[in-house]
């Protein structure tokens, strides 16, 4: 019954599998949804999404797979039945007047009048007096003015509003495809790692020790060893002004991630404007630069490099020759290539959605540096691409 | 067939929340999910939301004890379970202080396995399971999946009598493993909305003026709408705030570079930076 709705979820990029889907049987089994769908939106919830992230395609597929449910209403007849059924039990969302309106009609009849009025109405209704619908007088409806016997439908039941807030997408902004702040940033930043053992020995060997103990006859012969430590080290080149401007804040935070995540051995961060010519600054305010050649003297293929930019300029800057006395008479696609050869491990993160990549300069340097989008999704790629490289 | 009994009254079982815990109609059904499915709830959310309190309001809820593991960046999965206290046996055997061949004296049993073993049943919170290694989650999927582990030394298994309540909270500071979080039913606190909120504040600071909290919360929400900051103050800053509001008497806040005791909200030196540059004036005096 709810297995379309998984392969709705499924289409969305949510995964869910037989697992879930057995979970949901098991929960429905035991009636943890109380019988309405309200419940059935926060236990299906619960068990089928396992990150935020996905709370946003899981209120659009729930909108989309149950909204037709609303409007087209032969489906829930057999839920709708259940409604009156319970509204004969006391308390039960009726006020005195609507229970004794209620009370005035045997339920057989008004089933049966139900069942009937279903199966001719074919479509949604509002404002009738006699279709199922809303504003209506009909003996069936919501937020109607009956003013004879009649039932109320929906609302209370909890349809209306599971769908409603299933459509009011409340989670939109945990979505992983949006740009993303700093903590999200420093999650995916954190694959980047690598251990070794180095340093001093200040760990106990357990096993060493056991195993030198004995062949000390039982006197205690303690071995250490060098604890564990992350041997990332990464370089962070970033592009700064003219039409970088309007990314500043997402290229900070990167920026803050990348400084708060401990796990790097080390991380240098440069900048540019617009393209590399043989140099870059420590810097945003260009100063302090740094030639390629001694950048390169300095690190070797260890580190990772991400450069973030854009790729936005024009044709000539990445294609001729800057006339510095550092460019080497190069132009700038041949310093980005040079630093693409040099750092194995490395990738370019534009904030710019791939849907602008068209451009020539971006076309460019998209065949030098893999490139992908400043998203948490983007970012989680480009790491895996850093971490796979040796 | 005790236990197919104990499985029909723990599905029965309905959590509504404590009188100090407020809850949400999706916490709740989450939280019977867990219970009734016996699977871990792992619990998700902003930092000051009460995931911690809510193992808590869960034990409290259900009349049982609770047990916390409070998990560190050198935690290891195998901590919980047990501990050999290899070296202590190596010294006793040295010194011929024990009898060294009963190796149960130096078997120590985990938050874990001490919720296994005990002779009722258990709240066990695991609090901030990101912290760990990427590949502690993983490690533990066994032992929560069949509720048993295997003491190698003894050869010995460790059985849960009463499968514990597992409640497991993270910051979000790493992704956790896609196998283990398909056996963990999900819950993501939001952040609470200004109604929730009104009602937080009215647990803690009862007796304050109405028009005061009206504004601070104003204020506050305001403040984390604000998208420069880089860090949102969360809700345990918004009650410290308001106690230091009223305990210097102030009567009316509103948002501007004279709002007081901006340092119990915002914590970071850029985001004071920012706050200064928004709304004028100087750096703003920490309080």
């Amino acid at each position: 019954m709810f297995v379309p709705f998984l392969y709705e979820l499924r289409s969305r990029k949510v995964p869910v599998g037989a697992t879930e889907a057995v979970a949901l049987g098991q929960a429905l089994v035991q009636g943890l949804h109380d019988s309405s769908l309200e419940g059935f939106y926060f236990v299906a919830r619960a068990l089928l999404i396992h990150d935020e992230k996905h709370l946003d395609a899981f209120d659009q597929a729930f909108a989309k797979h149950f909204q037709g449910i609303e409007s087209s209403s032969m489906e829930i007849t057999q839920q709708l039945l259940e409604w009156v059924r319970e509204a004969k039990q006391p308390d039960r969302l009726l006020t005195p007047e609507e229970k004794a309106l209620l009370d005035q009609l045997d339920l057989k009849t008004l089933e049966q009048l139900f069942e009937q009025r279903m199966k001719e109405q074919k479509e949604r209704h509002d404002r009738g007096n006699r279709w199922i619908g809303t504003a209506g007088t009909s003996p069936f409806g919501n937020t109607g003015k009956a003013a004879r016997e009649g039932m109320k439908v929906g609302d209370a039941g909890g349809m209306r509003s599971a769908v409603r807030m299933a459509s009011e997408r409340a989670y939109k902004e945990y979505r992983d495809d949006l740009v993303l702040d700093v903590r999200q940033m420093q999650v995916a930043l954190r694959k980047l790692r690598a251990f070794a053992r180095e340093g001093a020995h200040d760990e106990l060997d357990l096993d060493a020790t056991i195993t030198e103990t004995a062949r000390n006859l039982g006197d205690l012969e303690v071995v250490t060893r060098p604890p564990r430590k992350s041997n990332t080290r990464v370089i962070l080149l970033m592009d700064v002004g003219g039409s970088m401007d309007p990314f500043a804040h997402l290229v900070s935070r990167l920026f803050t991630a990348a400084k708060k995540a401990t796990h790097f051995r080390e991380l240098r961060t440069y900048y540019f404007h617009n393209c590399i010519y043989g140099r870059v600054y420590k810097q945003a305010s260009f100063r302090d630069p740094i030639t390629l050649p001694q950048l390169f003297a300095e690190t070797d293929r260890r580190y990772k490099l991400i450069v973030v930019g854009d790729a936005l300029m024009a044709p000539w800057e990445l294609m001729s020759v800057s006339g510095w006395s550092d460019d080497e008479g190069l132009e700038g696609v041949v310093h980005l290539m040079r630093l693409r050869e040099h750092f194995t491990a490395s990738c370019w993160l534009n904030p710019e959605p791939p849907s602008s990549w068209w451009q020539t300069t971006v076309d460019v340097i998209r065949k030098v540096f893999p490139m992908y989008p400043l998203t948490l999704e983007g970012l989680g790629d480009a790491v895996g691409q850093l971490t796979k490289a040796r | 067939m005790k236990a197919a009994h104990e499985v029909v009254t723990l599905a029965t079982m309905r959590f509504k929340g404590t009188e100090s815990y407020l809850t949400s109609e999706s916490l709740r059904s989450a939280v019977d999910c867990a219970v009734a499915l016996q699977r871990p709830l792992l619990v998700k959310g902003e930092p000051g939301t009460g995931k911690t309190l809510l193992a808590e309001a869960i034990a409290a809820a259900m009349g049982l004890k609770l047990l916390t593991w409070n998990v560190k960046s050198t935690t290891k999965a195998q901590d919980g379970l047990y501990v050999y206290d290899a070296v202590q046996r190596l010294h006793d055997s040295r010194f011929n202080d024990k009898d060294v061949r009963d190796i149960r004296q130096y078997i120590r049993h985990g938050p874990l396995g001490e919720s296994f073993a005990a002779p009722e049943r258990r709240v066990l919170l695991i609090d901030e399971i990101d912290k760990a290694d990427l590949e502690f989650p993983n490690d533990l999927l066994h032992e929560i999946d069949r509720m048993r582990f295997k003491v190698i030394e003894t050869d010995e298994e460790v059985v849960a009598k009463h499968r514990p309540v597992v409640v497991i909270t993270s910051n979000n500071e790493k992704d956790l493993p896609d196998a283990f979080l398909r056996r963990c039913v999900f819950h993501f606190i939001e952040f609470p909305d200004r109604d929730l909120m009104q009602r937080i504040v009215h647990v803690h600071h009862a007796d304050m003026a109405e028009r005061l909290v009206d504004q601070a919360l104003g204020v506050f929400y305001e403040l984390r709408a604000f998208s420069r900051l880089r860090k949102r103050p969360s809700t345990s800053e918004l009650i410290d705030w308001l106690a230091a509001l009223k305990s210097a008497g102030i009567t009316s806040v509103k948002l501007d570079e004279q709002l007081p005791f901006i340092g119990a909200l915002l914590k970071r030196e850029q985001d004071l930076m920012a706050f200064a540059d928004q709304f004028g004036g100087k750096l703003p005096k920490r309080a």
